[in-house]
């Protein structure tokens, strides 16, 4: 199924992280959550592996918590589809500090790639924009990831919003944690949070 | 979303203030909704207050998500929103289990009190039921004096015992919407 020119999504997120920072990450379900665990398992890893349609808004509360840190929401077309209204309540918010890259294959990858809205219609830069959501772009090429990994770190001039069309091979998957207490306390306590 | 008769104001305007007061005690940041009639005192009394944050939100289980984060992040957090939302909410309160943080929900009912409007009577009907099914406990304040007391308690067991709870605030309490021509 793979295109010609598309760029690999792991080749991407590893872009997108390498140079991460203090930066808190969301995975959306599926794919994403393997990529993010593919470039690298971290304290500041929140991975998802359910929830559809609640990346984007578990990253706009830690956002809006955690003003000076950059918060990173990486999803698919899929998942971002279902919550599609969180773009809206992002751009209501403006929080300075959350980036979300949607990293779109135009298919639901892990159910057996059945196209998406995304292959034939619908736009999710443009509905980003429309949400309210200035900073809103697509993105082709590695350099143009390298960029946006860069203003990423720039808590001050989101929310921004980047759809990157990538190649739909299903790759090997790289299972992170599932077990949600871990996950969670594991970023409270890099935050300097304590249990109750 | 609705604007209500007056007929009940005047025992009404106090127990949205015990609310408000309850959730600053407890150094409630963000403060997601779905506008409702009978919370908009309260939505007033958070939009007012520079400690929270009034959030807006397009669909209800998106608060849902919004109270994991900001937990994740280090704040509290309250959802209010109508008993028809509850049902929008359902496969996203899996978070709360999951997860294990102190997810508070402010419920205004419908639909069980001198309706007028059918529509409201299914999920009406069901919300308690259906939080139950989710994992949530439900508590529920009928009259203005004990609303404080209620919501005191769901407070302490959800931030304090990391025990998801939803305060059913009854149509009674708040109201019966009457519509006019």
């Amino acid at each position: 199924m793979s295109k010609a020119n598309l760029l690999d999504r792991r080749q991407v997120v590893s872009a997108l992280l390498a140079d991460r920072k203090e930066a808190l990450v969301v995975g959306g379900l599926g794919a994403s959550t393997y990529d993010i665990a593919a470039a690298g398992d971290h304290d500041r890893n929140f991975y998802l592996w359910g929830a559809m349609g609640g990346a984007v808004m578990i990253g706009l509360g830690l956002a809006l918590a955690r003003p000076s840190l950059p918060v990173v929401v990486i999803t698919g077309d899929g998942e971002m589809l279902m919550g599609m209204g969180s773009l809206a309540t992002v751009a209501l918010q403006k929080p300075g500090n959350l980036s979300i890259i949607v990293l779109d294959n135009e298919a639901y990858g892990e159910t057996g790639g059945q196209a998406s809205h995304t292959a034939a219609a619908a736009d999710l830069v443009g509905v980003a924009r429309a949400c309210g959501i200035a900073d809103a772009r697509a993105i082709s090429t590695l350099a143009e990831v390298e960029a946006f990994a860069a203003v990423m770190q720039d808590v001050s001039a989101g929310p921004r919003f980047a759809s990157v069309k990538i190649d739909a091979a299903n790759l090997e998957r790289v299972l992170s944690s599932r077990d949600g207490m871990f996950i969670l306390n594991r970023m409270r306590g890099s935050l300097g949070l304590k249990p109750i | 979303m609705h604007a209500r008769a007056d007929a009940s104001t005047e025992q009404a305007t106090s127990w949205p203030d015990e609310i408000f007061a309850i959730l600053q005690r407890f150094e409630v940041r963000q403060v997601p909704y779905v506008p409702d009639a009978g919370h908009s005192q309260l939505i007033q009394r958070v939009l007012g207050t520079l400690s929270m944050r009034g959030i807006a939100l397009t669909t209800e289980e998106e608060g849902v998500a919004l109270l994991l984060g900001a937990w994740a992040g280090g704040e509290r957090g309250v959802l209010l929103m109508q008993s028809s939302g509850v049902g929008n909410c359902i496969n996203m309160l899996s978070l709360t289990q999951i997860f294990r943080f102190p997810f508070l929900t402010l419920v205004t009912m419908r639909g069980e009190w001198g309706e007028f409007n059918p529509w409201q009577v299914p999920m009406g009907t069901s919300t308690q039921a259906a939080f139950e099914l989710a994992g949530v406990k439900v508590l529920r304040a009928s009259r203005p004096d004990e609303v404080r007391e209620v919501v005191e308690a769901a407070a302490g067991q959800a931030y304090n015992a990391c025990t998801p709870t939803a305060v059913l605030l009854s149509q009674r309490l708040i109201g019966t919407k009457v519509f006019i021509r």
